[in-house]
Parts: structure tokens; sequence; C-alpha cells
């Protein structure tokens, strides 16, 4: 139900974003030329896309780790994380004992666990995505063990009239309910996983053969290759955004339903 | 079609006390007998109570102290008793028939006359859904209805397990006067196609008095008085314009006033 005026609205925004980016860019390109910056320190904008070309290969090379690494880690912190959410949402000793350790797993900084899972787990992809894991699960955890209990009271006296028994109030008011937060909850760690893998790339880059953004990252920045490193950091920014986005087309097709009151 | 006999039960409460919490007693000694397939309106200030009953008779409370019978004894875990609560409380992700359609999967198996295929229990509710009048609007979600219709919808969902005991909390009280006006009338049709015994709380006089059989005034947790309600069935249009209707409005509105 796109009307005139959600078009216009569509339009105006589209144009608005990308008249800020445009100015942005013009802005930086003015800097660089007045204080006439070397190259090393900051490149123009030109520069960066003439690296974004150079380097093309690697970067969607990159891209493409990083994005698997990502998705993986989300989609196993967004199964888990319901997991967890669902035996909390049954327990609530199970919950009061378990959930201090969920948010002290967001607290700890991950670059400071991120080492000791190398020790671990070794320079591997499954490295990358544990991290990515450990980054994703809290908001997801918070968000759906919330919406799993924060159910109407009319709704809840409904299924307890009817006698229905705890799972099938899981299955049919519970889950239902809690969707809209799963979703809200998934867009928060979307744009975290990309940086939780970059994060972890950074650890396990070093003098492997992997190849994910963040490697690259501390690559290029090692040879102050500083328009690639801009380069790679622009394609990072794509890449959360556009596992942003798929979550917000998947919420707003397959789980359409669920999400829109 | 001629209802059964057996399709309502008798509601008697003997001395019911609930005592929340910090020693609050919501009811004190309460003691009400609700005859079989009748509307009883429960009328009342605020916080005297009236809900709180409401919420023993459906089992969802419990009393502290006292007695609840039903005759013939209900089975509520066999859909036997139905609640209308204020908001229609839909499961938004559901379409209409879907919601009406709940309370059959909910007590799927539970009871021989619950062995239902998905397919019966659409069937069950679609039948329900014409009844209240919404037969073109079984697909719609319930974004898409209007206030009036969400709470038809409430209504055909009580009603689908053919409960012996429908009970009420202010079902209208959300909606216009008017739209007041039809759902009463349509409540009307319904308790006389399947007479049930129906409980139904309410702030307005007038709804008391046009849809009840007696009218129970409560305060402070205690039945205050149990007036019958003589005027003549069918309760049409008509019926509000009698000098009965207006003189058992003064008569409730003044024992209300009387404290």
């Amino acid at each position: 139900m796109v009307t005139l005026t959600d078009k216009k609205d569509a339009a105006l925004s589209v144009m608005l974003v990308f008249t800020v980016a445009l100015l942005g860019l013009l802005m930086w390109e003015v800097i660089v030329w007045h204080f006439e910056l070397p190259k090393a320190l900051l490149p123009t904008p030109r520069q960066c896309f003439r690296a974004t070309v150079e380097h093309m290969d690697e970067l969607i090379q990159g891209i493409l780790s990083t994005g698997l690494a990502s998705v993986a880690g989300l989609a196993a912190a967004v199964a888990i994380g319901s997991l967890l959410a669902i035996l909390f949402s049954q327990s609530r000793k199970l919950r009061l004992a378990l959930f201090p350790y969920v948010i002290l797993l967001q607290t700890v900084p991950i670059v400071a666990v991120a080492p000791l899972l190398i020790i671990w787990s070794g320079y591997t992809f499954r490295t990358v995505v544990i991290v990515t894991v450990i980054v994703c699960l809290f908001p997801i955890v918070n968000g759906v063990t919330t919406g799993l209990l924060s159910i109407d009271r009319d709704a809840s006296d409904l299924f307890r009239l009817y006698r229905a028994g705890r799972l099938k109030t899981l299955r049919s008011l519970q889950m239902p309910s809690a969707v809209g937060h799963l979703v809200l909850g998934t867009k928060t760690s979307a744009a975290l996983a990309v940086i939780g893998a970059i994060v972890a790339e950074f650890f396990v880059g070093n003098g492997t053969s992997y190849d994910g953004l963040g490697t690259l990252m501390t690559g290029w920045q090692a040879l102050a290759k500083t328009d690639a490193l801009i380069a790679a950091l622009f394609c990072s920014a794509l890449l959360g955004l556009t596992l942003f986005g798929s979550v917000h087309l998947i919420s707003v097709t397959a789980l359409r339903r669920w999400v829109q009151r | 079609m001629n209802a059964p006999l057996q399709n309502a039960s008798s509601i008697s409460c003997r001395d019911l006390t609930v005592s929340f919490r910090g020693g609050f007693e919501a009811l004190h000694k309460l003691s009400l007998d609700i005859p079989s397939a009748e509307i009883m309106a429960l009328v009342g200030p605020s916080g005297c109570g009236k809900t709180t009953l409401l919420r023993v008779l459906a089992g969802l409370e419990l009393p502290t102290s006292g007695e609840l019978k039903n005759e013939p004894p209900i089975q509520a875990d066999q859909g036997q008793i139905a609640f209308v609560f204020q908001q229609a409380t839909l499961l938004p992700w559901r379409t209409a028939i879907d919601n009406v359609a709940l309370p059959l999967e909910l007590l799927r198996n539970s009871a021989p006359e619950y062995h239902l295929t998905r397919k019966e229990c659409l069937e069950i509710a679609k039948d329900k859904m014409q009844d209240v009048g919404l037969s073109d609007a079984l697909d719609r979600y319930p974004r898409e209805l209007s206030g009036g219709m969400k709470m038809r919808v409430s209504i055909a969902r009580a009603l689908v397990t053919k409960p012996k005991v429908l009970l009420l909390d202010e079902p209208f009280a959300a909606l216009d006067e008017i739209l007041r006006d039809q759902l009463g009338e349509m409540l009307l049709q319904l308790w006389d196609k399947q007479r049930f015994t129906a409980v139904m709380v309410t702030h307005n006089i007038s709804e008391a008095v046009l849809l009840s059989h007696r009218i129970a005034l409560i305060q402070q947790g205690q039945k205050k008085a149990v007036i019958p309600n003589p005027l003549p069935w069918p309760r049409t249009d008509a019926v509000r314009a009698t000098s009965e209707f207006g003189e058992l409005y003064r008569k409730v509105s003044l024992t209300l006033r009387e404290s």
C-alpha cells in the first residue's frame, strides 16, 4: 500500500541522503586541497575511488569472506539467542541464574576476548564466526526474552481460560508476539555482526591466507595505503548496510504477518 | 432450531472473599445466585469488585474463601466457560476467522467433541462469524477491522465453543453509542439462539436495564441488591421508550447512589 505521499516521501529522503553524501565528498575534496594534505594522511575521494577500482578483486573477495562470516555469525546468534530466550521465558530461576552472564558477554570487550579465542580455535574462519556470535548474541537474547515475557494480560488470560499448556501458549501466543522483538534485536545485531567479524579478522588475518576486509585493512594500514584502507572501510559500511537491509526486507515480507500490527 | 436444555449452567456464589496481598479485600463474603440461561448485569462504582467477581467466576482468580458452584457443573477445560474482555484482545497475526477458531485449536483433543481437523475448526468458526454478521470479513486481519467489528469477532470467538456460561467485562465500553446499541441487540439475538448463562459487567445503566434478566448492584466487594428486570421480551428499541424502562433505570441509579 504505497500512497502518493509515501512515494514522494521516499523520493525526498533518497534525494536528501544523496545530497548530504555529495556535499560531504565535496567538503572532503576541498579540505584535502586547501590544507595540501599528503596522500598517505588523507587521500581525496577520487583517489579512494581509483584505489577501489584497482583493488576491486581483493575487495570483492574481502566482502564475500567477511560477509559470509557475518551472516553465519548472525544466523547462529539468532538461533542460539532465540533458544536461550525460550529457555529464559520458561523458568524464572534459569533467567535469574544465567541472565547476568549474558550481560557479562556483552560487557566484556571483544578485543580482549578475540586473542583468547585464537588460542582456542586458531587463525580460522571459525574463530571469526565465534567472535561475531558473541557480539550479536546479547541484543537478540535480550529482545526475544522481553518479547516472550511481555504478553498482553488479557491474551494470557484467554489462553489460561482454555487451559492451554505451556507449550501451546509458547507456540501460539508468546512466540508470535516476540517476532517483532526478534526482528528489532536482529537489526541491531546485523550492524554489530560486521564490526565483530572485522575485529576478529584484525587478529586472525596476520600471516595466514585468510582474506576478509579486516585482514585487508591491517595489511594496507601497514603499507600506508590510506586510499585502499578507506575503500575497505566503505566496503565494510556497505556490507553492514546490506545486512541490515536484508533483515529489514525479510521482516516486511516473510515475517510481515507477525511484525505488522 | 430449538436449543437443547443443557446449554447453560446456573452459578451460585457463597460467601466469596478475595483478598490480595497487603490485605485489600476485593470481594467480601459475596453471595449471589445467577439462574441458568439468564443474563445478569453487574453494576457498581469503579473498584467495587465487579471485575474481580467476573474473574473468579471464570476461574482466572481463586477466591481466598467461599464457594462457587455451577449446576450442572462446568468443565472449564472443555470450553464451557467463555470470557469477553473490554478490549477485543484479538491476536494480530491471525485473520478474523483464525482468531475465532483459536479456542477450538487450544482445546483440540481435550474432549471427544474437540477431535476436530483444522478444516472442521474453520467450518465452525465460519458459522460463528456468520452469526455475528461478519461473513465477508473472514480473512481480514484485526488491523483491517473497525472497533465494532473487532468486538464482534471477539464475541464470536467466545461463543465458538458453545459455552454454558458467558462472562463479559464491559464489552462495549470502548465503543460509541450507536455501535453499543447494535452490539447489545446482537448479543441478545445470540443469547436467544444459544441460551447460555451470561454475566455482564457494565457501567452503563441503560445497557444493564435493556440487556438483562436481573441486575446485581455491587458495592465495596459486597452485593448491595439484586433487582429483577420485569421488562418484556424481546427487548426491542420500543422497550426503551416505555415508562417501565424509565422506572427501572431510576431505581437502579437511585440504589447505586444510596451509599
